[in-house]
This record gives C-alpha cells, structure tokens and sequence, in this order.
C-alpha cells in the first residue's frame, strides 16, 4: 500500500477568477477574497481524488493530510477516508504548507501530493528538496512550473498508476515568476529549484520507438560528449539545470543547481560566479558558455541566469554559446522556437538564430533561437 | 483515333468513372490540381522513357521465361561450386511455407495482428539457440557477410579496441565486406596459415595479439573447406588478451560438429541459405547471430530481439524489445543502423530446422562429410592434381591445384562447362599464393556418379 | 448517395499454438536424409573416425523431433495467425507502400531457371538473369534520372549505408576525406538516414521541420553547411506526405559548400512520372525494389535497395556490376576505386527480378497511373477521415493536399477520452485492419498513424477503412475501456505490460524461458 500526504494550498487560484495574478502576500489574498474568489484548489483536489479512487485497484494506498480546507474536506467530499497529520490555524499561509510537510516527512510518505500553484511549488521545493517524490495537482493561476500534471484528473490517473509501480521518477524544474512584475505586465519567471517528481512514460510508445526513455543517461551522453571535446584552456561557464549539472557530475566537480560554474582544463575554477567574477576570470581569454533549455517554454537566457548578462553574451558571441537539450525536451516545446531574454534588445538580436543543440553523445539537433 | 485509356489489373480505381467520383469527393478535377505546388522545373515532362509495356499477364509470362530459359541451372548441370551459396536441399514444405500469402507478403506487422509471424520469428531465434548451444539469437542480417561484420563490430563496442585479427584464409568477401563497413575505425591484421594444413598459425597469432586486439576471428569450417580443429586454443589465447572469440561457422556442419559456443567462442554467426532456401542466384543468403544472456551482449545486438511476453490470460506474446539499441529507437546513437533484412527467411529456418530435427541434421552431415571425402579422394588420383591441405578433414568444401598440370583453373572449368559440369571456384585470383587453384564443394544433391564422372572429365581434360 | 457500410463481423483465426519446440515425440522424423552410397561408403570407412575429436559434437541439438503433417500444420496456423498484406487491406503501414505483389512475378523467383541457378556459375549460363538485371538497370535510371545502379544492397537501410560509403569515397578521393565528416538529415527522413552515415562514422546534424510548414527550414539548413558538410541525406515528401517545393534550393546550399545531395526514395509511390531525384540536383538515391516496385515484403526481407547515382559517382559503387558488350551480359568485377562489398554477391536478385516484370508489366504510363492513383487515394482518404472521424487531425498545412501518406494525429481523442493511437490501433485489428504505423521515433505529431493508401487499394476499400475508424472514434467516445482493452478479436488478447528495460529479462528462446520457469 502507498501512503500518499497530501496538502493544498486552500487560497491558489483564488486571484484568478477575480483578476488578480497569483496569490502570495496577505494583501493580495484579502483582495482576491473581497473579490468574491472561492476556493478553486479544493474543488479541483476532489476531482483528482475521484479520479484516483476510479483508477487504483482498491486497498492500494492511503491519504494522510491536513484538517479542513488543506484536504480533509477535499477527502471527505472524494468519499476517502485520509488520516489526518495536521491541523492549520483558519487561515492558513505558507508556514502551515511547510509545517505540513514537516509532519508528512517523519511519517515516510511515498509520495507528496499538493494543489496549488508556483509559489507553493516553491514552498514545497523548500521544505523538501530532493528528499521526496511529489506530483502537483494543478490548482494556482500561476503553473510556469514542470511539477505539475496537466490536469486534475490526470493528477489522479498518474496516481493510480503510481500505486500499481507503473510510473517512473524525474526531475523537473520548479519556476515562478516576480508577482510584482507579473501585475505590471511583465512576465519574468525563472528557475527556483528542482523536484522529483511521478510521471509516467508512454509504455507502449517506448516499446515502439526505444526503451523506457532515461533521462539521466541522456544528461550524461551529453555530458560525456561535451568532456571530451573541452578545448585546453578554454573557460567554460556552465550554467544552471540538470542538464548541465551532469557535466560537473561526470567531472566529478562540486555545483552549483542555479548558478554557473567555471571549469578550464576539466578542474573547477570558479563555482557559483557571479557576472562581475565571469568577467574579471574570462579577462579577454577565450571562453564559451554551455547553457540547457529552461522547462517546457524554451528559455535559454533571462530565466534564472542573469549572471550571462548582456555583457558576458556580448563577448562571448553566438558561435561560443553551446545550447545542450535532451531530444524529448526539444520535442515537448512542440516546435516552437528557444526564446531569449537577456534583458538588452541588442544582445537578443545578436544571439537569435538557429544553434546546434547537442542532445546526446555526438547527436546535434538545429533549432531556432528568437527573442520577443 | 482516340487511345483508349488502359484499365489496369494491379489497380482497382484505374477505372475512369471511379477516379472521377473520387476525384469530386476531394473537390478538384484532377491530379494536377492535387500537385500544382510542384515547382514545374521538377516536374517530368511527358512520358519516361521506359520500354512499351507487357501489359497482359500472358505476355509478361512468355516475355519473362524466355528470358529465364537462356539460364542453364544446377539442376540441370552438375554443381562444384559452393563459396558461400550452397546448392542443398530444400525440403518441399520450405518452399510451401515461404510461399503461404500471410508470410510472404507481411511486413512490420504488430505483435496482435502478426502473432503468427513474431511467433516463427520467436522459433526461429529458439530453434538456432539450441542449434548453437547459445541463449540468444537476434532476428536474421542481411546475410553472413553482414552477420560476420556486426558480430566483430560488436566485440567492438563490448571491449573498446579497434584492432581484429583475422585469419589470413578468410573469405574475401567477408572480408570486403567487414572493411567497407568499419573502414573508419577498424585495423585489420591478417593473422598467417600453416601451409600444409591451412589452419591459423597460433605462433604468428600469439605475435600478433595484442591489448588493441578486440577479437579474434576464425571461420570454422574454413572458407578454403579445412576444419580449424584447434579452435578451442585460438580462443583460449583471445580470451588471455582480452580479446573476444568470434566464430563464423556453417550451420549445417552443427549437426555432428561442436558448435563454437562450445569451444569459448562468444560470438557464432553465419550464413544460413544452407537450411532449406534456394540459391536463386545469391537471393537466398541471410545470416545469423548468436551471443550468450550477458547484458552487454545483447544490449550490443543492433537487430531486432524478438522477446516473449505473458497476457492475463496466458497467452504468449511476441515483441520487438529493448529498441534504444536498435537505429529505430534511438537514430544515430544507435548500435548500427537497421532496415529490413531477410525475416522470411528466418521463417523458413524454424521450418527446416523443425523438419530436420536432431537425426536428420546429423544424417546430411554425415552424407556431406562422407562425398566430400570422397571426392578429395577420387580427385586426388588424377595426375596433375593436387588437394591441398590434405592432412586435414574437410565438411564439403576443398581446394583442388592444378599446378602440376600446367593448366588453367579458368580453362578447364570452360572444358567443365561443355561437359556440363561448374567446377569449382577460381581461387587464382583472390589467393595467388596458391597458385592454379579452385575451390570445389559437394551436398547431399552431388552424387557419386557426379563425382566419378567429374573425376573422369578432369583426367580426359588434363591428359 | 453514399452507400451504407457495414462492418465487419471479423475474427483472426486463434490457434492456441504451442511453440514448435512443444511438439517433439521422441523418434519421429520430419524428412529422411539418404545415407551416402554405399560405394563411398566402403572407400571412406566410419565417417566417425574422419571427423576430428575435438570438433565431434558431444550433445546433439536439442531440436524438436516432429514428423511432416505435424510441422506443415503448425506452421500453416502460424501463417493463418498472421494477417499479412493480401488478405487485409493493408493500408495501414504507410511509408512501406503496402501493394500488390503480382503473383505472376513469384512464379518467376520460384522457377528453376531461376532458384536454381549460383551466383559463380559461368556467365555464359546465366545470360537470362543478367540481361534482367542489366534491363532493371536501364529501367531505374530512366524512372530516376540516374546514371547507374547497385542491386547489391539486401535493403533500404542497406542501401543508404552503401550511399553513405560512396559519399566517403568521393571525399576520400579528392582529399577531403577526414575534412568532410558530417552529414544533415531531417528528423522526419526515416531513422537509417541518421544512423547508416554515422555507422559508417560520420556525425550527424539532424534538422527540425518548421512548425508551419512542416517541412525542414531553408535558413536552418543554410546555418549548418560548411566545409564539413559531406552530404544531405532527406526524404521529399517526408512522412507527412507533404511535397517539400524547396528542396531544390536546399540541394543547391549543399553543393555550393561542395557536399553531396542523397535522395531516400524507398517510398517513391507517389512520384513515379512526376519527379526525378536527378532532376532536382540530387547525386545519389535509393529505391526499395520492395515497396513501390511491388516485390513482397517477406515478413521483413529479404528485399532490394536499388541504389542509384550520377556517373561521376558509378566508379565507387560495389562490385561486380553487370556490363553488356553489345553481344553478352557480364560481370565486371573491374573496378579499383569501388567501395567493395555490401552483401555477398549480387544482392537480392529476386526482388530485382520481380520488380523488373512489374515494370515491365506496367509501362511508362501505367507507372504514372501508378502514382497518380496513389494521390488520389490518399487524399480521398484524408477526406474522409479528416470529415467522418472524431478527434483525428493532420497537423501541419493543415487545408493543404498531400502526395501519397499522411501523419495523422489522434492527439484530440486523447485528451477528451484517454484513448490514445496505440488502443486504436490495437482495436482496429478487431475489425480486421492491418495494424497501422504510428511514427518513427521521435512522436513530433502527438498519438500519431501514418495509413498510405497505395494504387492497390479500390474505393471501397477506402471507405471500410475510414468507416472502421469512424466506429473506433465513436466508442472512444462512448466506451473508452472498450478500446484501451482491445484487441478482442485477433489471435492473441491485450498484453498490459509489455516491454522490458534490463537485458536480463530478456527472453528471446525457448531455452530462456524455460530456464526462467525452472521448466525441463
């Protein structure tokens, strides 16, 4: 039997009905409360739970939540009995969240369920790392992040799959954007962190068109192809993901998930730079930089690497910048271009175009670059 | 007068007022509405310039058969040649299987609507496992020499060393192949022959092997017909370098010789037109493949595995597994590329190999082993002849040196020919060393008289 | 006014077969083998003594001993469990080109004139089969625009690696052999495109199909040529059936860096009469002799990849090519430059043999009629699918006509049902389809089917067709578990959790699985 704790964010979605972009911060929640927003999370749990229920074969798990809004009623309403581990205050905020997860953790969950949004992502992300197999019930107005099944029923479907060992397990990244920003406009989400997520590979496609897809092992061909071909002296900055954190793995270097690190001669010369220290160790020596696709919306700069400012790109050119993706991440952005947002219209323009993108050991795809 | 437009029979909506109601459910006139888009410089003008056709079944039957009756087959001349393709024989219910419609005419069919292709397939791999005394057999190459070239490719990739060595008897057509296929990689090191036996020199073979060597590669029975009977030494000495021991063996001959798997060899492949396929000038040829359960192994196989799954229900299920090794999972990354090969073929093994079973494998070799025997005996008695590397037993195949005679391979295998005989294979040119020499083969279809009045020609031909 | 179609009350025979390794009686005997004359015999003695110890097989085989009615029925129920392409419209599995084999053309293969005959026979025995195979060439190179042929290689896949070798041999020989080491392809050319040219060493730069048009971009292609590009390896029309007007343009960027163009033409139904490779600048090309060319596929070969090129390149093909001195057919094993080998002897020639009488047989205007019909059909499908059949679409150019095939996408019925394109293709065995083929890998189209409906197929073939998967859609909407547990009606029922990842589960033999079930 798997033991499934599950939590949700009670206030995501609340804004969007009403207009309002997101819900972080007490004021904007009152706002959205005044508005007359009700409770979308709740509603849309209940329906991954029915899904759930239809899906696994009977006895094959157990839901361990919080009381009244953050998933008892949720449970009660999706007929399942769940055993309760927490109890928030009335109104509840990001510290219940964490409080919750604290509790699910010392009672070994097989699994992290939550509904919400980016920023609950990014609480869970917080709370509990790498340390626990979660899966997102899309419920926030906001879902920039790669946590999250594509709906409510499908939260549920996977699920049942995953109480019956059909899924597998990845990582995926966790963005949210700057709400600030985000109501005046602007859209600017970046990479916050990774989770581990449930997903389930297309059985019978993989029977068809290769294995189980492994996406470690593809990180690594990519990894091992760009080691062996690293020039002498040269500077390489690599720059956030997993993707590019293989490379620092098969180094057997120390990383940094968000920043860059600089490696010459395959040893660590720098780690976590920041753009004044890239410019001061790159001087006028050659250098590239080794960037992969940020999520499924194709961002490569602006989203997490400020540190490859306008200035760092400048120098570094087009011909120097080394965009490395797995084939299927490529493949989920469906055709469309990468896009780039360094922030300085120039550098965008100066960096659009096609690339190579390596995708595997010694296997370059050539996609489009543009900027907005 | 207005041509008349043709209704072909291979073409059911050839029929005018059918195209035409087709044409008004698409919503255009016609076809070049469907293709205007075509650039017109990349458009044919008018008509190819083909012959007029045959366009009656008639006329197509006697134009092909007169041109089929200008061959003369070995079933109407006495056959010596073998080197490669092999005039056996092909039991009658081969022939009927491989021409059942379902068969012939099937493609990738899935695992549900072609049970019954992916269950012969899954036979065929069973039934050359325990043939070879091997766990795993890939679904059927090209043919040998395709099998020769993945196998030591494969030993390629399990050891990461790039030098073969290879006997220096080897069939230059293997060996053509296998340089073509990994010309960008591959050192290949002939390794010398004892001239009185022809089997692998093991002084010069321990000389050359090496750290670089990935495999070791021998062909047993040989392409020059001699037996390799110290092969389980050769491959003791590849196995103290690292080195794999790759086999390329003749199927049959397993019926009564040890098979490689037997003797250390970790890859066997070979050819198996031998099992009840014609020759059909080279068209029968398909090969195999055999490894051991290793993973590293089979996860090197760059064909097809046929793997054996259970439903609820029980029942058997045949499919294509692991296919990131093959070129259609995973493109360039894949072990080698992959097409279609020779499945029918494969089917057509699992047929023979069920008819023959055990006993009759044994009884053809026996019959083989025996005329060819004998035919090295009876040949050996002419003057002028030589057999050479007589000290040695042969399967079906021999060289025959007609030095001593002062005459022509390519001379008298023409005098051969008006006395309706192929003699054997001109080896003159592909091993010089061995001066005037031919490669002879005899079956289960060459009888004694065949090899008695062979004999008698060549004595009438040399005097 | 359009006809009522019924459908099918269809069941593939269901045998229950056991594996043929199950049916051994000790002692039976499929054949008997004639012992050698006795007069041998007595020359030679015990055969026993004659073959050396350490090569004497000590286990005999552990072959089934079953007697002839018992193998014939079993491998006749085998064959009634597989559909094939005759008895079923096989319109399904496109890029294939799914025809009629005439079987005119088998009596051909299968008489002894032919099956008989040894590839080192004399070549004054053989004059029959070599002016055939000289003709077929004639043939191929009026159809292509080439200016010689190989039937060497044993398929298409072959036959790209064969390309791929005469492009290294071409750069070898003026010098640029290690400069030129990377070719382009177009992830929607078939997979052997990529993996053939890097079998042979190259590296591959694979490009994208623009989201709009479906085809590869112009300006990609323009990004990667170089002083490395040794060769373009693309399909027109790809997949998709759609026609590529560009790719002209693209040959021309890839000569003007001084890189070769080879045209896959394995599928070529749709442009017989219309479109020569030479015509659009290409160096090289292929053609499966068993697929547009009507020679039976044989559950997966044996099978031809006619390879073509232009005469500067001839001199690197594999030998022996056959020559005519105005008087005989020969062989001409000349030839210091060619790449060498890719399959012992000739290559397939039955296929070659086969697909000569079908040329023959359907003329300069029928091959035409051939193409022609095979648009027709296609786009009468599209038609019909694209009008009566819930949640299928054709993305890309969406509106647009296509060639021969089209990819079709099942992505809508999959989001509104759960029923993806492998439940229907598995259902639609029911109603005694073919099963069809989805898409090579990469799925870039979602939930995808790619049917081609060839010249063989009549009108009311094509309606059934698309009337099966109007039905099958309209129970996806209506009862998906009735399709996602399909099939119901073949010989074999849903296996639910098929695939492996670890190699040692592998069960490829009889042998295997019994050691597996500690079975004796």
């Amino acid at each position: 039997m798997k033991k499934i704790g599950l939590i949700i964010n009670p206030i995501a979605g609340m804004g969007g009905r009403v207009g309002l972009k997101g819900t972080d911060g007490a004021d904007t929640l009152q706002k959205a409360i005044s508005l007359g927003a009700k409770a979308e999370a709740e509603n849309k749990t209940v329906k991954a739970l029915l899904a759930l229920q239809e899906a696994a074969p009977e006895n094959s798990f157990i839901i361990y939540t919080c009381s009244g809004k953050m998933g008892e009623y949720a449970c009660q309403k999706a007929g399942i009995s769940p055993i309760i581990v927490y109890h928030p205050d009335a109104m509840t905020g990001a510290q219940d969240t964490k409080n919750a997860v604290e509790e699910m953790q010392k009672r070994n969950m097989d699994c992290l369920v939550f509904a919400g949004g980016d920023g609950t992502a990014r609480n869970i992300c917080q709370a509990v790392g790498d340390q626990a197999l979660v899966l997102g019930i899309p419920a926030g107005v906001k879902i920039h992040s790669a946590v999250f099944a594509t709906k409510p029923t499908n939260a549920g479907k996977l699920l049942a799959a995953f109480c019956q060992n059909k899924t597998a397990e990845k990582e995926s990244e966790v963005m949210d954007i700057d709400e600030d920003a985000f109501r005046n406009g602007q859209v600017s989400a970046r990479l916050y962190g990774y989770l581990r997520i449930i997903y389930a590979p297309n059985l019978v496609q993989s029977l068809k068109s290769g294995g189980v897809f492994n996406n470690k092992e593809a990180n690594f061909g990519i990894a091992d192809y760009m080691i062996d071909h690293m020039e002498k002296d040269v500077y390489y900055l690599i720059g956030a993901g997993t993707t590019t954190r293989a490379i620092m793995e098969r180094l057997r270097l120390p990383y940094t998930l968000l920043g860059v690190d600089i490696v010459q001669n395959k040893k660590l010369i720098c780690q976590d730079a920041n753009e004044k220290e890239i410019l001061e160790m790159i001087d006028n020596k050659p250098f590239k930089i080794v960037v992969s696709v940020i999520g499924g919306q194709g961002y490569i700069f602006g989203r997490g690497n400020q540190q490859f400012s306008p200035v760092v790109l400048q120098k570094a050119g087009k011909e120097n910048i080394q965009i490395i993706a797995t084939l299927d991440k490529l493949v989920a952005l469906q055709g469309k271009p990468l896009l780039l947002d360094t922030g300085d219209s120039v550098t965008d323009k100066l960096l659009a175009g096609f690339y190579q993108v390596l995708s595997g050991y010694d296997e370059h795809y050539v996609y489009q670059a543009v900027y907005e | 007068m207005e041509k008349k437009k043709i209704v072909y029979p291979y073409i059911p909506n050839s029929v005018e007022h059918v195209k035409k109601e087709m044409l008004d459910e698409i919503g255009v006139e016609s076809v070049e509405d469907i293709i205007h888009k075509i650039p017109d410089d990349l458009r044919v003008k008018g008509l190819l310039d083909l012959p007029e056709p045959k366009l009656s079944e008639i006329e197509i039957k006697m134009y092909m058969e007169g041109l089929l009756k200008k061959n003369i087959s070995c079933s109407e001349y006495t056959n010596f040649l073998g080197a490669g393709c092999y005039n056996h024989y092909v039991p009658a219910v081969c022939d009927e299987i491989n021409s059942r419609s379902e068969f012939l005419t099937a493609y990738c069919g899935d695992a549900y609507t072609d049970h019954g292709k992916s269950q012969a397939i899954f036979e065929f791999t069973s039934l050359m496992s325990e043939l070879v005394d091997m766990d795993v057999v890939a679904l059927a190459t090209y043919d040998g020499s395709q099998a020769v070239s993945t196998s030591l490719s494969m030993a390629h990739r399990i050891t990461g060393r790039n030098e073969f060595l290879v006997p220096e008897t080897m069939n230059p057509e293997l060996l053509a192949h296998f340089a073509n296929y990994t010309e960008n990689y591959a050192s290949i090191v002939k390794v010398a022959y004892d001239k009185k036996t022809g089997k692998m020199d093991l002084t010069d073979l321990q000389k050359k092997i090496s750290d670089k060597t990935a495999a070791v590669f021998v062909e047993n029975p040989s392409y020059l017909g001699f037996l390799q009977d110290d092969a389980e030494e050769i491959g003791k000495i590849a196995h103290a370098a690292g080195a794999l021991f790759v086999v390329n063996v003749d199927p049959l001959s397993l019926g009564s010789l040890e098979s490689p798997a037997n003797y250390g060899a970790d890859i066997v492949c070979g050819d198996m037109q031998c099992f009840g396929i014609h020759m059909g000038y080279g068209s029968g040829l398909t090969g195999f493949i055999a490894s051991h359960q290793k993973p590293e192994y089979i996860m090197n196989f760059p064909q097809h595995l046929y793997g054996l799954y259970e439903n609820e229900k029980g029942e058997f299920a045949f499919m294509r597994s692991l296919n990131d090794r093959t070129s259609y999972g995973t493109r360039e990354k894949a072990n080698e590329y992959l097409g279609t090969n020779s499945g029918l073929w494969a089917i057509t093994v699992a047929v023979y190999l069920s008819l023959m079973g055990p006993q009759g494998l044994k009884e053809l070799c026996d019959n083989v082993m025996y005329k060819c025997q004998y035919a090295m005996k009876k040949l050996s008695q002419i003057k002028g002849v030589t057999i050479l590397f007589p000290d040695n037993a042969n399967f079906k195949e021999f060289v025959v040196n007609f030095d001593g005679c002062g005459k022509k391979v390519a001379k008298i295998n023409k005098k051969l020919l008006e006395n309706k005989i192929f003699g054997g294979k001109d080896l003159s040119k592909e091993f010089p060393e061995l001066g005037e020499s031919a490669l002879y083969c005899v079956t289960e279809l060459t009888s004694k008289d065949d090899i008695d009045r062979l004999a008698k020609k060549l004595a009438e031909i040399l005097a | 006014m359009q006809k009522e179609i019924k459908l099918r009350n269809f069941h593939e025979a269901k045998w229950d077969e056991p594996i043929v390794c199950e049916l051994s009686v000790p002692g039976q005997r499929g054949i008997l083998i004639p012992p050698a004359e006795k007069g041998i015999q007595n020359e030679i003695g015990d055969i026993e003594k004659v073959i050396p110890a350490s090569l004497k097989r000590k286990k005999a085989p552990n072959l089934p001993e079953i007697a002839q009615p018992q193998v014939l029925r079993h491998y006749l129920r085998l064959s009634q469990e597989t559909m094939g392409q005759e008895i079923v419209a096989d319109i399904g599995l496109g890029t294939c080109t799914m025809k009629y084999s005439p079987k005119i053309n088998e009596q051909f293969v299968r008489n002894s004139k032919f099956a008989d005959l040894h590839p080192l026979q004399d070549d004054e025995t053989t004059q029959g089969i070599l002016e055939i195979i000289y003709k077929a060439e004639q043939c191929l190179k009026a159809i292509s625009g080439m200016d010689a042929f190989s039937f060497q290689p044993g398929g298409g896949g072959q036959a790209v690696f064969s390309n791929a070798s005469v492009l290294k041999a071409y750069h070898t020989a003026r010098g640029e052999g290690e400069q030129r080491n990377e070719i382009i392809t177009t992830i929607l050319s078939h997979p052997v495109n990529a993996a053939s040219p890097a079998t042979k060493g190259f590296k591959v730069i694979t490009l994208m199909p623009d989201p709009k048009t479906g085809c590869p971009s112009v300006e990609a292609l323009k990004s990667v040529v170089s002083e490395h590009t040794a060769g373009l390896f693309i399909t027109n029309p790809e997949d998709t059936g759609i026609f590529n007007s560009q790719i002209k343009e693209m040959v021309d960027i890839v000569h003007s860096v001084g890189g070769l163009c080879i045209a896959d033409q394995a599928d070529y139904n749709g442009l017989f009469g219309i479109c020569r490779a030479r015509d659009a600048g290409f160096d090289m090309c292929h053609f499966n002799l068993h697929k547009s060319f009507s020679s039976p596929h044989g559950c997966m070969g044996p099978c031809c990849g006619a390879q073509g090129v232009k005469e500067e390149l001839a001199q690197y093909l594999p030998k022996p090519r056959v020559k005519f001195d105005g008087e005989k057919y020969y062989w001409d094993y000349d030839g210091k430059t060619s790449i060498g080998k890719v399959r012992k002897f000739y290559g397939v020639v039955a296929t070659v043999l086969r697909a000569y009488a079908w040329i023959m047989a359907m003329g300069a205007e029928g091959l035409r009629e051939v193409a022609d019909t095979a648009i027709i059909n296609n786009n009468y499908l599209m038609k019909k699918m694209l009008t009566n059949v819930k949640g299928i679409s054709a993305p890309w150019q969406e509106g647009e006509f296509r060639m021969e095939q089209v990819r079709y996408s099942w992505e809508k019925c999959k989001e509104d049902t759960g029923v993806g394109t492998e439940d229907i293709e598995r259902r639609a065995g029911d109603y005694g389809l073919q099963s069809y083929f989805l898409s090579h890998h990469p799925w870039l189209i979602a939930e995808p089917m790619t049917p081609e409906p060839t010249e063989a197929y009549s009108k009311a073939d094509l309606d059934e067709y698309a009337a099966i998967f109007e039905k099958i859609s309209e129970e996806a909407y209506s009862d998906p578990e009735l399709v996602k547990n399909a099939p119901y009606k073949t010989a074999i029922s849903k296996v639910s959790h098929p695939g492996i990842d670890d190699p040692n589960d592998l069960i490829v033999s009889w042998r295997v699985y019994k050691k597996k079930k500690g079975l004796k």
